[in-house]
């Protein structure tokens, strides 16, 4: 308990309550908390897209595999996120796998770009994201979904009347906790991104920086951050998290 | 709807471990009840007449169009059947007319047209107070009037109950049971009964299938599956003796149920039952001699056997008593008693053993 308590009540103590709505409405701090937002709902909201498909798969169907399938999902929850952005960075970096290819072809280039940033905070929140949304699929009576369809609904009608509305819970749960996680990414986004004031620095590693020039700020800065993720466990309370 | 509306089901279905191999066929405004035991396959031919399930072999037509066969299966959200849950399933993030509409919207009709075409239905049933309620607030009772609703609001040409009545108490069973016979008598299609109450079955079907291990082991009138039960299970489920008609109370506090046939006494119910009751009589509760019994029991008819079909080790002996009574002994007291179709004969049975349902 003292080991939680303790950094919160010295951050509380050394955040200098005078100078937080200045440096809170700076510029540092405004570019990187709107960058950190955008970042982080576009990487909750891909999340969830592309998580959907893959939660149905591992909660409705039974195949050869399916274990490998579901550490491979988890496997990002329990990396070093430094490691998750050395494999993006061999992915999708200048000389990557698909990197190289993107840059040939198209003159793509991923790497310290927001999509970068985003790309590293969608790694890191998409196993919250399919866990949050199997468990709804698992605790859904599927045979509701039977009568729709016996009612004369189409899949997709079946999807979006009953299954959607039937697991809104678990579907909030599985936006709040991605969105949480992509707004405190760290390691994945400064390894693959970069830390490039407007384009790539988002609120933590804004946080990082500040710390070696303006330690207060840096407090002040991480005040916020404790904010949001007190206010995503209260939303988030009698819901998903029990 | 034209007369020509028939259903023909000619399936096997697998599941599981298990198999069911179903034949029967069923006509517009006929109801056919599929009786059975708890794990006979009902619930498994039910899933795929509706097209859950959809089964390992055979066929299931219904008004000319193929639904199952040649290795296609019909989706079943293009199926024109109605279905009404054991379980009633109705959606719980919906209100009771949002669930009557559901269907309607489903197949792309406006809201508001959806919306009304569904309050005249609930108003039908007389659920109109209740449209807004979600279905954790319903009554059992209204609860299956929802369901219900929502099985036909699309109008289906097929009409599926899975245990319409097995989720409520005695009281609304009786209302409910009315309700669905009247409804089912407005409807125009195949009627679909799945129940596993013989009573059930014998009140509101003109026709029973009975479903045995997965395999269909008799088709016939009520009266039919009654007078000649086919197997051990229908003669003790279907073969019951039943006296319906009017009770009354006697003086000394039992009861009397009036049947076109004869009088009958039975112990006065616990709960209010109505007027009508049916009451419910195992062939095995009937003792017979061939001296007026001197035991204590309350009913004491005499009458001539009219016949003795031999099953095995048990008989099932026919009476003309008033009213007309089965009786089950084993093969030895058959022949110890020398009973023979045309002897007269003693029958008894104690009030207690008569069970009563609300008819």
């Amino acid at each position: 308990m003292l080991i939680v308590a303790l950094p919160l009540l010295g951050l509380v103590i050394r955040t200098p309550w005078s100078r937080v709505l200045d440096i809170l409405t700076g510029e540092t701090a405004t570019v990187a908390l709107r960058l950190s937002l955008v970042v982080a709902t576009l990487a909750a909201a891909i999340s969830l897209v592309t998580g959907f498909p893959l939660a149905w798969v591992l909660a409705r169907s039974s195949f050869r595999g399916k274990t490998l399938v579901r550490a491979l999902v988890v496997l990002p929850l329990v990396m070093p996120p430094v490691v998750a952005g050395v494999g993006l960075l061999a992915a999708f970096g200048r000389r990557g796998v698909v990197g190289s290819w993107l840059f040939d072809w198209f003159g793509l280039q991923v790497t310290f770009t927001l999509g970068a940033a985003v790309l590293a905070a969608t790694f890191v929140s998409f196993p919250l994201a399919v866990l949050a949304l199997e468990a709804g699929l698992r605790g859904l009576d599927d045979r509701l979904e039977d009568a729709a369809a016996t009612l004369g609904a189409s899949r997709w009608y079946v999807l979006r009347r009953v299954t959607f509305p039937l697991m809104a819970p678990q579907i909030a749960a599985a936006l709040v906790l991605s969105w949480a996680r992509a707004l405190g990414e760290f390691g994945a986004t400064i390894t693959f991104a970069g830390n490039l004031q407007g384009r790539t620095q988002t609120l933590p590693l804004a946080v990082f920086e500040r710390l070696q020039t303006d330690p207060e700020a840096a407090f002040a800065l991480s005040m916020l951050l404790i904010g949001v993720a007190f206010t995503v466990i209260v939303a988030l309370r009698g819901r998903f998290l029990r | 709807m034209t007369a020509a509306t028939s259903l023909s089901v000619d399936v096997t279905v697998r599941r599981d471990d298990f198999e069911v191999s179903a034949s029967f066929e069923a006509s517009a405004g006929e109801t056919v009840a599929l009786l059975g035991p708890n794990g006979s396959g009902k619930s498994t031919l039910v899933s795929s007449i509706a097209g859950l399930h959809p089964p390992t072999d055979g066929r299931i037509v219904l008004d000319g169009v193929t639904l199952d066969g040649n290795g296609r299966s019909m989706p079943p959200e293009e199926r024109p059947i109605g279905v009404v849950f054991q379980d009633l399933l109705l959606f719980p993030h919906l209100s009771a007319v949002e669930n009557v509409a559901f269907p309607l919207r489903a197949r792309g009709i406006a809201k508001a047209d959806a919306r009304e075409r569904a309050m005249r239905f609930l108003e039908r049933l007389g659920l109109t107070p209740r449209a807004q309620a979600r279905p954790t607030e319903l009554s059992g009772g209204e609860a299956q009037r929802v369901a219900l609703a929502r099985a036909l609001v699309a109008e289906p040409t097929l009409l599926l109950l899975d245990e319409p009545l097995s989720a409520l108490d005695v009281g609304a069973r009786v209302r409910i049971r009315d309700l669905i016979r009247e409804e089912m008598a407005r409807f125009p299609g195949v009627r679909v009964l799945v129940t596993h109450d013989p009573v059930e079955a014998s009140t509101l079907a003109d026709r029973l299938v009975l479903l045995e291990d997965g395999q269909v082991t008799q088709v016939g009138t009520p009266d039919e599956v009654r007078n000649t039960p086919r197997s051990r299970y229908a003669a003790d489920l279907v073969g019951v003796n039943a006296f319906q008609g009017a009770l009354e109370l006697l003086d000394d506090g039992a009861g009397r149920i009036s049947t076109k046939q004869g009088d009958v006494v039975v112990t006065w119910p616990d709960e209010d039952l109505g007027d009508r009751v049916i009451g419910l009589l195992r062939p095995t509760d009937v003792t017979i001699s061939l001296e007026p019994p001197a035991g204590s029991a309350r009913n004491v008819f005499e009458g001539v056997v009219t016949s003795i079909a031999i099953d095995g080790d048990r008989a099932r002996i026919r009476i003309a008593t008033n009213p007309p009574l089965v009786a089950e002994l084993t093969h030895g007291s058959v022949e110890r008693l020398g009973v023979r179709p045309g002897r007269a004969v003693w029958a008894s049975f104690k009030a207690v053993e008569v069970q009563l349902v609300p008819q």
